[in-house]
């Protein structure tokens, strides 16, 4: 996983309240067994005016002029300005590899559903919760704005806007550290493995049923 | 001291390791893989030379994309005809064989949605911790267990080291007091509670689903309300086992026999928050209040009680709200005041790990007996949750109801609740559906999903409109 440092990147809005992982990536792109190459169906019914299907070349395909991520202002954006409950629905991680696959490396948002939230962290993609207020003056200066940049710094983590205000988020401590050291979860619980192993002796003798009877 | 909640005891069983930061290394008990979530997880396991911790804590089954037309069926695997589908069957077949996991493959028997399979087969029991790359891994909760979805990512973790790093949740109980009517259903409890709570009310928290209306739910009625806990916005809800649950588990395939039964079931018995237990947050509802619930939008809290009427725009408070009701009310193609009844229907789909067990073929049967499906109804399918309940329903005479009222009678699967097969909506048409969600597309690309329970679709597809349940006689 790729380390999250500081980010100064562009933004660009998905201006609704519970946008839910089929909108993020609908199903007919699930069929992939491949982690990559999701970015250009992110948010496909919104974007294109056609209807994708997984074998479609999307660089032919009509886009939709009306959806802010086809305007050229926001091409290159890292930061995605959300709103209330993004991420809401499935569990799919296709969801944060879309996101990722198409550049975004953090997203903004009142709040966020708990699966997508804990699926981002393990991506490389940073999830953060700011009042709603804020995040409304967020949208607003980038709607007025041309080229609106944020810059977010994981360590200190704080937002600042481009005059300078700067707001401090919250970040669990142990996905803070894996983030900005890119570490992988499995290398890590794999240091515990003898707790595991105890754990388990431990379970096996205390719960028999629910040992050896799938095989 | 104050007592602990089922939740409370669920973690602390299956609890390896606390940090200082407040993360958790949680041990897994079952894990069940299913075929889109699954194949990114081998490989991540392929590339790092690392194998399974515990091959019998897996079990394994493909459901999203098996095809539910019995003739494509019978072809098994080779006979599926969307290649990309096939592939990711395939796959599952080919990393269960690899890894030594054990699979249910597509034309057992057994086979069908994960979350009818692993309650059904005793995989799921009470007092497990139950993981699957699926959010509605919240329906094993109804046995007493601590169940929710992963991302794959997760499933890669668990596979590798059997347990998950987790924080532990808060507590919400959601109290249904006094008893639901006559026609009332536990799909309608879930959708009267999203609509009460919101999609995001049980966001950060473990719901407990308690009082006498979830305690007179059958298990397959706790199973139905513990899968929408993610609606509700909760990874995981649950039911307290009591002797309908144990009455349940007993002489299931994977369930313990013999003494092994009497020291789970002394276990099991524990498995309820005790008296002096604290909650975070409590909900009530009374439970007579409840009516037959229809979703008119396109998220699960845009429910109302089938005598209702579609809201309007300016009655919405906030500027968000009326933005997302417009949005809606467009998608849907419906206007504000419109009665839900009016709404008229093109097809109907009975099915889902919502509604796909054998009391909601019945339910839906009750209804169906001796009437006709409505001529403007197009399609309206039944898709048994498993071969198990199409074989029961089957040997109850359940399809021969069915088919003679003009239902189709399918194989077992995921099927239209999220189209990843060939069952899907057209743009525009309106589908009364026993599933989970009614987002944009869901169901097929620009189709209009409205939540209902069995009985409640069955009552559409004959009136070829929403009708309430309740008048049109026959239900349980």
């Amino acid at each position: 996983m790729k380390p999250f440092g500081e980010l100064n990147g562009l933004a660009a809005p998905m201006d609704r309240a519970n946008v839910d992982t089929d909108v993020i990536i609908p199903k007919q792109f699930l069929k992939s067994i491949k982690r990559s190459g999701f970015g250009p169906n992110l948010f496909d019914e919104l974007r294109y005016l056609d209807e994708g299907q997984p074998d479609s070349d999307n660089s032919q395909r009509p886009l939709n002029p009306d959806f802010p991520l086809n305007f050229a202002r926001y091409q290159g954006a890292e930061i995605l300005l959300a709103r209330a409950n993004f991420g809401c629905g499935s569990s799919r991680e296709h969801a944060p590899w879309a996101l990722t696959d198409y550049g975004f490396r953090a997203i903004i948002a009142p709040s966020f559903a708990d699966i997508f939230h804990s699926n981002c962290f393990k991506n490389g993609l940073l999830p953060i919760v700011l009042h709603a207020d804020i995040v409304s003056t967020l949208f607003d200066e980038m709607y007025a704005t041309e080229g609106y940049r944020l810059n977010i710094d994981l360590q200190a983590q704080t937002v600042t806007t481009p005059s300078g205000a700067v707001y401090e988020f919250e970040v669990d401590a142990f996905r803070k550290d894996c983030l900005l050291k890119g570490l992988d979860d499995i290398g890590l619980t794999l240091e515990q493995a003898p707790a595991i192993r105890t754990f388990e002796e431990k379970w096996r003798a205390q719960s028999p049923w629910l040992f050896d009877v799938i095989k | 001291m104050a007592g602990k909640t089922l939740y409370d005891k669920l973690w602390e069983s299956h609890l390896v390791e606390l940090r200082d930061d407040g993360t958790a290394l949680i041990y897994i008990d079952r894990h069940l893989i299913h075929e889109v979530t699954s194949p990114q997880a081998f490989e991540g396991l392929r590339l790092a030379g690392r194998q399974p911790w515990r091959r019998d804590a897996n079990l394994a089954v493909p459901d999203h994309n098996v095809p539910t037309d019995a003739e494509e069926r019978a072809g098994g695997v080779a006979g599926i005809l969307d290649p990309v589908s096939r592939l990711q069957v395939q796959t599952l077949d080919d990393n269960c064989e690899a890894f030594d996991i054990v699979e249910i493959p597509i034309n057992d028997i057994r086979q069908g949605i994960v979350h009818v399979v692993g309650p059904e087969t005793g995989a799921t029991l009470p007092g497990m911790t139950v993981v699957c790359g699926d959010s509605h891994t919240s329906t094993h909760g109804a046995l007493g267990a601590l169940a929710h979805g992963i991302g794959t990512s997760e499933v890669e973790h668990v596979l590798a080291t059997q347990c998950l790093i987790q924080r532990k949740m808060k507590n919400l109980r959601v109290r249904v007091d006094g008893r639901l009517g006559l026609g009332v259903t536990a799909k309608d409890l879930a959708l009267a509670i999203i609509g009460t709570i919101g999609t995001a009310g049980g966001t950060g928290y473990a719901i407990e689903f308690a009082g006498e209306a979830v305690q007179a739910l059958s298990m397959e009625g706790r199973m139905t309300l513990c899968n929408m806990s993610i609606e509700a916005g909760a990874r995981m809800g649950m039911v307290a086992v009591d002797q309908v649950t144990l009455d349940y588990v007993k002489g299931r395939p994977y369930a313990p026999t013999g003494a092994l039964w009497d020291q789970a079931e002394a276990y099991w018995r524990t498995l309820h928050s005790d008296v002096d237990a604290v909650f975070d947050r409590e909900v009530v509802l009374q439970a007579q209040d409840i009516k037959p619930q229809v979703t008119w939008g396109t998220s699960p809290e845009m429910v109302l009680p089938v005598d209702a009427m579609v809201p309007t725009i300016e009655a919405q408070a906030d500027e968000v709200s009326k933005n997302s009701v417009k949005r809606a009310l467009q998608y849907m193609g419906l206007h504000g005041g419109q009665a839900i009844t009016d709404i008229k229907l093109d097809r109907v789909f009975i099915g889902s790990c919502t509604n796909s067990r054998i009391e909601d073929i019945r339910e839906a049967a009750l209804v169906a007996k001796g009437r006709k499906v409505a001529a403007n109804i197009k399609q309206a399918m039944v898709v048994p949750g498993s071969g198990e309940v199409k074989a029961q329903a089957e040997r109850e005479g359940l399809h021969t109801i069915l088919l003679d009222a003009g239902f189709e009678w399918r194989e077992p699967g995921c099927s239209m609740c999220l189209a990843m097969n060939a069952d899907k909506l057209g743009s525009g048409e309106h589908c009364a559906s026993t599933s989970n969600r009614n987002f944009e597309g869901r169901q097929g690309i620009g189709g209009r999903t409205h939540l209902v329970s069995p009985g409640m679709a069955a009552a559409a597809a004959i009136a070829g409109h929403f009708v309430d349940v309740r008048e049109l006689g026959g239900h349980a």
